[in-house]
């Protein structure tokens, strides 16, 4: 049981993701978190604003109803399956963060530098939140999909856009964590 | 409630999502550094996972839960906007170390500031919506 409150082993997160994907494929649609956000911007009103936005927002029921229990998921697992020994990073890590004078995880899911509330009240923290949250919101659609649509179904079903796709994560990824980090910290 | 088993689908993901650490920015962080196979263990096994249940699919023939045959679209075949894209949504998941899954169970697991990334996201994908037909794709 102890290791139900730990950290799960990768193989067994990675099994249960992939499981989740072929759920969904089995109920007969396509897992992909993002395309919930054009669901959200059309629900609030952008619908008259571009025909991109100009579609049945109903028929993406079924994928809100799993962003509302991803919600209530979240929820659960940190309230009733946590033990408090959670993210253990390699030691080059710690040292890496030690540097930037980013708190080290100390059972934190999040780093207080970048997600307290007092951070967030910053005009440098908001921004950073504002403009990550930006650059995933425009990406993902330009991309056709995120880390579940690309990386997950894309090349589960052997899609080489998706492939490129990944690549493209890897390289943004990569010059935000060794470039654009160490600039801001 | 047909919709009862998606909220459910979604609850399992959220609780694996939280206890793989894959929600973490830490381990977002620490994948970027190459300091730790947690992240591409993960990403690696659900693909495995994925290529192998597809193929059974196919294979068996085997029909959705209402009788429907099978069927996942092809990706549009095209270069740039996958290439230009995905390097936008990298950086952002970079920085702030999520993606869109994440954002909602972060929401969930009590971290009030993933808001504000919730925030960006949508105003993201309003821009990409009106700009859609004159960006490059």
């Amino acid at each position: 049981m102890e290791s139900l409150y730990g950290t799960w082993h990768w193989s067994i997160s990675g099994f249960l993701i992939g499981m989740t994907m072929l759920m969904l494929i089995y109920f007969g649609k396509t897992f992909g978190m993002s395309s919930n956000l054009r669901t959200l911007c059309t629900i609030m009103g952008a619908k008259r604003q571009s025909k991109y936005f100009d579609f049945d927002w109903r028929a993406q029921k079924w994928n809100l109803a799993v962003v509302l229990g991803a919600i209530l998921g979240g929820y659960f697992a940190t309230h009733f399956l946590s033990n408090g020994n959670i993210v253990e990073l390699n030691a080059n890590t710690l040292l890496k963060l030690q540097e930037l004078n980013i708190d080290i995880p100390n059972g934190k899911i999040v780093p207080d530098a970048l997600f307290s509330i007092e951070a967030m009240f910053t005009p440098k923290g908001f921004i950073i939140l504002l403009l990550g949250g930006f650059l995933i919101g425009f990406g993902t659609p330009y991309a056709g999909g995120c880390t579940s649509g690309h990386a997950i179904t894309g090349l589960s079903n052997l899609q080489l856009p998706s492939l490129i796709a990944v690549i493209g994560f890897f390289i943004g990824g990569l010059i935000a964590s060794y470039f654009i980090i160490p600039y801001l910290f | 409630m047909k919709l009862i088993r998606f909220v459910l689908v979604g609850f399992i993901f959220g609780i694996i999502l939280t206890k793989s650490e894959a929600i973490s920015w830490y381990r977002i962080y620490e994948m970027f550094q190459f300091q730790s196979f947690h992240m591409y263990g993960i990403i690696f096994t659900a693909i495995v996972t994925g290529v192998l249940g597809i193929r059974f699919f196919k294979k068996k023939d085997i029909k959705d839960y209402k009788g429907q045959p099978i069927e996942i679209k092809d990706k549009e075949r095209a270069r740039f906007r996958y290439i230009a894209g995905g390097i936008m949504f990298g950086l952002g998941w970079g920085l702030v170390g999520c993606c869109p899954g994440p954002i909602f169970v972060l929401l969930g697991a009590g971290i009030m500031s993933i808001g504000v990334v919730l925030l960006g996201a949508l105003i993201g994908n309003f821009i990409y919506g009106i700009f859609k037909d004159k960006i490059p794709h």
